[in-house]
């Protein structure tokens, strides 16, 4: 039973990893740039959760709306003004280009805030929900909801909506779709903003299960590669798969051998799946 | 081979590279002991560049986990001097060794499973984290609470055992620099440094001439590591501690490799130029942000130096400089 508990709630942790990969992943699957900055902007979001916690009272989850706007903003702006220059341009450029960013991001927080661990003080921080014999935390269940709907929300809209529709055809076909006419400078501006808004939502919910300081950053966008190559870089239901994968394995390995092995196991995986299946587990070949 | 011989002799090349080194013999004779300490953190800086920028800048192969073979290095040599009181040079060979044999094998299998650009990248990530995250519990070599070397106060530099003051590692290390450049631009131009430019440039047309990709991709990751490796090494003995958190930090890799970035891919003297400049900005925004106690404004103005960077001279500083300097090479 404890091993049950302890598998579900890695699950629900694991869901809200899977939408932080997710941003991630469409990036990736439509713009094909690797974001290295991904963590750094879930840090982001992750403070400006925390300030107006901290200032108003107001529940992370409330506030989720806001700040996921905001890095939608931010997401967009960042690919039309500067990301979109380098699409085109060599691997470590790219990476130059984004680890600047990130180091900004990074930086930017450290002198806004300091160093230490913050975090927000709920009144149903220490609830839980009894089902049989599984005890299951509140913060953790509004957390993994919010994910699954998060999730859900940006696959109906590149199902339905004729601008996710768009997208879905630039990442297929890029030459094809400006041949038909789409702005695919828009367009990747979109994805880029939609992938940003997934850490900012996910940020939100972060919030409510850990502390959040400005370094902590880079182990979130490492987190964040390993779910996507898991589950398939690209694939929407494999970063969600990935991300419960490693929340699973995070919470067996802090419990079964060491709390300081638990990366050791996802990397592990990681370079398993990178031998055996490079294309993740749902990814295409 | 009569032309690239010429182009060597270039006078203005060969007077530019001998100023260089002139410059760099006299400099620690000039200076006090700070500003040798930094240097050393230049060539550090550099010869780690250097030994990254075979497998990047010359092969094509995005490493950005190069801090494993750092670590290799270091904790070979260092454990073998603790535990049986192996010669520091000697216990480098065999870190070089350990160092290529785990490049080559992650090479071998990235690429026989044709796992390649960005995923080989991130690959090479989790190798280094992981190799981390071991060390953090291999008893033998400290793990978490760390190895340490014995301080010795000589009255004088014992290069043979590694102990001295920070000027013999700065000689030391430049020695290991030059020769890093004289490797580069042998290998460069012998037919292997051209097989490498043909794969980096295109990986299928080099395999349609008949080159076998695989092999020399594999041989680029192994020399580099083993270069890497032997800089882990110095480093060890530079340092007397070795933490598994600082010496396989993937902080450490990103550092090995935005010197040669920055001071030109694939070029023989941009991974030292990068260095210089790199360091150089580090220290200045370290003690201008120390004057300022803002927690943070160094690793700002980093960020925005590298982004400045990427934004006007993408291809790197030094070709821009080496147009200016006049010191282009005859051909390309």
């Amino acid at each position: 039973m404890l091993y049950l508990n302890i598998i579900v709630s890695g699950l629900l942790t694991g869901a809200v990893y899977g939408l932080m990969a997710l941003g991630l992943s469409v990036i990736f699957g439509v713009i094909r740039i690797v974001n290295f900055a991904h963590g750094e902007m879930m840090v982001l979001a992750m403070y400006g959760a925390y300030v107006v916690n901290a200032r108003l009272g107001l529940d992370p989850l409330l506030v989720l709306p806001l700040v996921t706007l905001a890095l939608f903003g931010l997401g967009y702006a960042l690919q039309r003004l500067l990301i979109n220059r380098y699409i085109a341009r060599p691997d470590h450029e790219q990476f130059l280009l984004l680890l600047a960013l990130a180091t900004i991001i990074t930086a930017s927080l450290l002198m806004g805030f300091g160093p230490d661990a913050r975090n927000v003080q709920l009144d149903y921080g220490y609830d839980s929900y009894q089902i049989g014999a599984i005890l299951l935390d509140k913060v953790r269940v509004f957390a993994a909801g919010g994910a699954v709907l998060g999730a859900a929300a940006l696959w109906s809209f590149f199902r339905f909506s004729r601008t996710g529709k768009a997208i879905r055809a630039c990442a297929d076909n890029q030459v094809g779709a400006q041949v038909v006419g789409l702005d695919v400078k828009r367009l990747y501006a979109v994805t880029f903003g939609l992938g940003a808004a997934c850490v900012g939502a996910a940020g939100c919910l972060l919030l409510l299960l850990v502390d959040v300081q400005p370094y902590i950053a880079t182990d979130y966008t490492l987190l964040a590669f390993i779910i996507v190559i898991l589950g398939g870089l690209g694939s929407m239901p494999g970063a969600l798969l990935g991300g419960i994968l490693v929340g699973v394995s995070e919470a067996l390995a802090g419990f079964l051998v060491e709390p300081s092995l638990k990366s050791a196991f996802s990397f592990g995986l990681l370079i398993l799946v990178l031998l055996v299946r490079p294309q993740g587990l749902l990814g295409r070949a | 081979m009569r032309a690239m011989a010429a182009r060597d002799l270039s006078p203005r090349r060969a007077a530019a590279l001998g100023l260089f080194v002139a410059v760099m013999l006299l400099l620690p004779l000039l200076v006090n002991a700070y500003i040798v300490s930094v240097l050393v953190v230049v060539l550090f800086s550099a010869y780690f560049g250097q030994s990254w920028n075979i497998m990047t800048g010359f092969a094509g192969q995005l490493s950005l986990g190069h801090a494993l073979y750092v670590g290799l290095g270091a904790y070979t040599s260092a454990a073998l001097f603790v535990h049986f009181g192996l010669l520091p040079w000697l216990g480098m060979l065999a870190g070089m060794a350990v160092a290529a044999l785990a490049g080559g094998a992650i090479a071998a299998l990235s690429f026989r499973f044709r796992v390649g650009g960005v995923y080989f990248a991130l690959l090479t990530i989790a190798f280094a984290e992981f190799t981390r995250i071991l060390f953090d519990h291999f008893g033998w070599v400290g793990a978490t609470e760390g190895l340490f070397l014995p301080v010795a106060n000589l009255a004088h530099d014992d290069p043979l055992r590694l102990r001295g003051s920070p000027r013999m590692f700065y000689y030391l290390l430049l020695a290991l620099s030059l020769a890093a450049l004289a490797l580069s631009h042998h290998l460069l131009n012998r037919r292997v440094g051209y097989y490498w430019q043909a794969i980096r440039e295109d990986e299928e047309a080099a395999r349609a001439l008949g080159i076998d990709v695989f092999r020399y991709k594999v041989a680029a990751m192994a020399l580099s590591a083993a270069m890497t490796a032997l800089g882990g090494g110095v480093l060890a003995f530079y340092d007397n501690n070795l933490y598994p958190d600082t010496v396989f930090a993937m902080s450490r890799s990103i550092e090995i490799i935005t010197a040669p970035i920055i001071g030109g891919l694939g070029t023989l003297f941009g991974p030292v130029l990068g260095a210089v400049l790199l360091t150089g900005l580090g220290e200045i925004m370290t003690n201008l942000s120390n004057a300022a106690e803002i927690s943070g404004l160094k690793q700002w103005f980093y960020g925005a130096a590298l982004l400045a960077i990427v934004a006007l001279q993408p291809s790197g500083l030094w070709p821009w400089l080496r147009r200016r300097l006049g010191l282009e090479e005859g051909r390309r």
